[in-house]
C-alpha cells in the first residue's frame, strides 16, 4: 500500500526539487476526492434539516431537526426501519459467511488436489460470472413459490451463497498462501483431509477470507433486484427495498422525504464504518498471499 | 486421457468431490436449473380458451419462437436499448478513464494526500445503488440543488438531462472500484522499471502511456468486460429515480421491461425471452470485444 505520511513526501520533495507537474496531480486527485464525499456530506447535513427547512435552506447549511427526524424514523410504522438494519445484518453477515467458507473450501480444493474434471468444474463455476442476473432471478423466484418459500428469508439468501468471482480469489490465494510441503508433511504424520482442511488450510487462508468477506458481504448489502423481486412483506425488507418503497411513496407524501434522508444517512454508518477500518482487508489481488499493510 | 495417476492425487480419492460438493449444489439449484427454466418458459405461452374465466381456461402451451420474434420486432424494447446505449457509452467512457486517470495519479510519486484520495475515492463503492440514487437525486431536485445556490437554474431531470444525471449516478458510483482494481494491478509491478526508464530519459507521462498501461492493459480489459455486463443490465438506479421525476418510463431500460412483463403484467413467458435476449447480447458483447482486444494485441506484439 501507498506510504505517503508527511515525512516521505517531504524527503521525496528535498531529493527532487523539480516537480514536472506542479501540483496539478494532486489536485486533480483532490477535486475527485470532492465529487466522491459530496453526496456523503450531503447527507450529512441535510438529515439535520427540518421539514420546513429541507426545501427552503441553502443546500449545504445544516438544519436543527435531527433529533426530530431520528424519532419520526425510529417511529415508523411501529420501528419497521430497524427491522430492514437487522435484515440487512442477516442478509449480508449470513450470506457472506456462508459464501466465505463455500468459496475458501472450494478455492483450497481446487488448488490444492489434482483430479480429474478439476477444470471443467472450475471453468463451469466460473462461467456463472457471465450468466446476468435476470436471466436468474425470475426462474428463481417461480421455483421459489413453487415450494412455498418465495418472500422468505432463504429466498434472498440462498442464491447470493454461490458467488464465482470470490472461487476465484479463493483459488488464487490458496495457491499463493499454503505451501505444498507443510501439506504433505501433513500427510506423512497421517492426517486425513478434513484435518487438512481445518488446521492447515483455513488457518493459513484466514486473510483472503476476511477480503472475501468483505467484497460478499458489501455485494448482498447492495443488492437491490433480488430481494425487491422475491420480498412481499416489508417486515423481511433489507435496507435498500425499505428506502425504495419509502421514495416511492415519498412522491405523493413529501413528507416522508425527511424520513429517507435520515434512513439513507443511517444506513450508511455501518458500511463506512467497516469499510474505514478495514482498509487494508480491501484488496482486488489476492495472488501476492499474505496481507500488507 | 492419462493413464498414469497425476501427482499429488494419491489417496485423494472422494476427497476434492466432496469438498466441492456445497458449491456444485449451489451452482446446480441457483444457476444450472433456473437458466434452463428459463430457456424453457421463453419456449411456452399461455392459451386462453373461451372468456378465460374458469378452472382450466388458462393453459400452458408451447410457443415455439413467438416469444423471441416479439421481442426482437418490441419497438418499446429497442427504445431501451437505444437510452442504455447512449447511457453505456458515457459511463464506460467516463467511468473507466477516471478510473485509469486516478489510479495511474495515484501511483505516481508526485501526489500528496494520496492516502486520503484514495479512500474519499474508494468509498462510493460502500453506498448501495439505491442509497446513491436517493442522495444524487434528491440534490438533482430544483428545491434541493446546490446549482440553486449558485444561481444556476439547471433542469435537471428533464428529458434532455435524464440520461446523463443517470449516468453521473453510475460513475459516481463505479469509479472508485475500478480504479482500486487498476492501481492494485500498478503496485504489483516492479518499480525497476521505471527506474530504468527514468534513466533512459523517459518522463513520468510517458511511462505512464508506454509502459503503465500496456502493462494494465489485461486489468482494463477485465474491468471494461464486467462494466459492459452491469451496465447493460442497468436496473436498480432508473428503478429508483422514476419516484422523483416522471421523465423516466417503467420500461426505460430492458431489465425493467423484463421486471414489468413478468411481475406486473403476469407474463413470465415473454419476459423469459426477453432476459434471454439481454444475456445473448451482453454475452455476444463481451467475447466480442475480448476478441477484438485480443487481435489487436497480437497484430502489436
Amino acid at each position: 500500500m501507498a506510504v505517503t505520511t508527511g515525512t516521505v513526501a517531504r524527503q521525496r520533495t528535498l531529493r527532487r526539487p523539480l516537480r514536472p507537474y506542479g501540483v496539478a496531480p494532486t489536485a486533480i486527485l483532490l477535486l475527485g476526492a470532492v465529487y466522491c464525499l459530496l453526496p456523503v456530506s450531503w447527507v450529512l447535513i441535510a438529515a439535520t434539516k427540518s421539514k420546513a427547512e429541507l426545501f427552503s435552506t441553502a443546500t449545504f447549511a445544516p438544519g436543527t431537526g435531527l433529533a426530530a427526524n431520528i424519532a419520526d424514523l425510529a417511529a415508523y410504522r411501529g420501528g419497521v426501519f430497524w427491522l430492514w438494519m437487522l435484515n440487512t445484518l442477516i442478509y449480508a453477515g449470513g450470506g457472506a459467511l456462508l459464501s466465505t467458507a463455500v468459496s475458501a473450501v472450494s478455492g483450497y480444493t481446487l488448488a490444492k488436489y489434482r483430479f480429474r474434471g478439476r477444470n471443467a468444474i472450475f471453468n463451469v463455476l466460473i462461467g456463472g460470472i457471465l450468466v446476468p442476473s435476470v436471466v436468474l432471478a425470475i426462474p428463481q423466484y417461480v421455483l421459489f413459490s413453487s415450494i412455498g418459500l418465495a418472500g422468505s428469508y432463504w429466498s434472498v439468501l440462498l442464491p447470493q451463497i454461490l458467488h464465482p468471482y470470490s472461487i476465484y480469489l479463493a483459488r488464487v490465494y490458496a495457491g499463493a498462501a499454503i505451501p505444498d510441503s507443510l501439506l504433505e508433511a501433513g500427510r506423512i504424520d497421517g492426517a486425513g483431509h478434513w484435518l487438512l482442511l481445518r488446521r492447515v488450510a483455513l488457518p493459513l487462508m484466514l486473510p483472503g477470507m476476511v477480503t472475501i468477506f468483505l467484497f460478499q458481504f458489501v455485494a448482498i448489502w447492495n443488492n437491490f433486484l433480488l430481494p425487491f423481486i422475491m420480498l412481499g412483506d416489508d417486515h423481511t425488507f433489507p435496507l435498500t427495498v425499505g428506502l425504495y418503497t419509502l421514495l416511492a411513496a415519498g412522491s405523493n407524501q413529501p413528507a416522508l422525504y425527511n424520513l429517507i434522508i435520515t434512513g439513507a444517512l443511517v444506513s450508511l454508518i455501518p458500511l463506512i464504518a467497516l469499510f474505514l477500518t478495514m482498509q487494508r482487508y480491501w484488496r482486488t489481488d489476492l495472488s501476492s498471499g499474505a496481507v500488507k499493510s | 486421457m492419462r493413464a498414469h495417476r497425476p501427482s499429488g492425487a494419491r489417496g485423494a480419492g472422494a476427497a476434492p468431490y466432496l469438498f466441492l460438493a456445497p458449491a456444485v449444489v449451489l451452482f446446480t439449484l441457483f444457476t444450472a436449473v433456473p437458466i434452463v427454466y428459463t430457456a424453457y418458459l421463453s419456449l411456452r405461452r399461455t392459451k386462453v380458451s373461451g372468456l378465460g374465466l374458469g378452472r382450466g381456461a388458462r393453459r400452458e402451451v408451447f410457443a415455439g419462437l413467438d416469444n423471441y420474434s416479439a421481442a426482437v420486432g418490441d419497438g418499446e424494447l429497442w427504445a431501451g436499448w437505444l437510452r442504455v446505449l447512449g447511457y453505456g457509452a458515457i459511463v464506460l467512457t467516463v467511468m473507466l478513464g477516471l478510473a485509469l486517470l486516478f489510479a495511474l495519479l495515484l501511483d505516481s510519486a508526485h501526489v500528496r494526500l494520496a492516502r486520503f484520495s484514495r479512500i474519499a475515492l474508494f468509498l462510493p463503492y460502500a453506498v448501495p445503488g439505491v442509497v446513491a440514487t436517493l442522495l444524487w437525486g434528491f440534490l438533482y431536485l430544483p428545491s434541493v440543488t446546490p446549482l440553486r445556490d449558485l444561481g444556476i437554474d439547471a433542469v435537471l431531470l428533464g428529458p434532455g438531462t435524464v440520461t446523463f444525471s443517470m449516468a453521473n449516478i453510475a460513475v459516481w458510483g463505479g469509479t472508485g472500484f475500478n480504479m482500486l482494481v487498476l492501481y492494485t494491478a500498478l503496485r504489483a509491478v516492479p518499480r525497476t522499471y521505471y527506474e530504468a526508464a527514468r534513466i533512459d530519459g523517459a518522463s513520468e507521462r510517458q511511462i505512464a502511456l508506454r509502459i503503465k498501461i500496456p502493462i494494465l492493459m489485461p486489468a482494463i480489459i477485465l474491468t471494461t468486460v464486467f462494466s459492459v455486463i452491469a451496465t447493460i443490465q442497468v436496473f436498480t438506479e432508473p428503478t429508483a429515480l422514476r419516484p422523483l421525476t416522471n421523465t423516466i418510463s417503467s420500461t426505460w431500460s430492458p431489465l425493467m421491461k423484463v421486471y414489468r412483463d413478468a411481475f406486473v403484467n403476469g407474463d413470465l413467458y415473454s419476459a423469459a425471452a426477453t432476459s434471454i435476449v439481454i444475456a445473448a447480447i451482453s454475452l455476444v458483447l463481451s467475447f466480442g470485444f475480448l476478441r477484438v482486444v485480443r487481435d489487436r494485441a497480437f497484430q502489436e506484439g
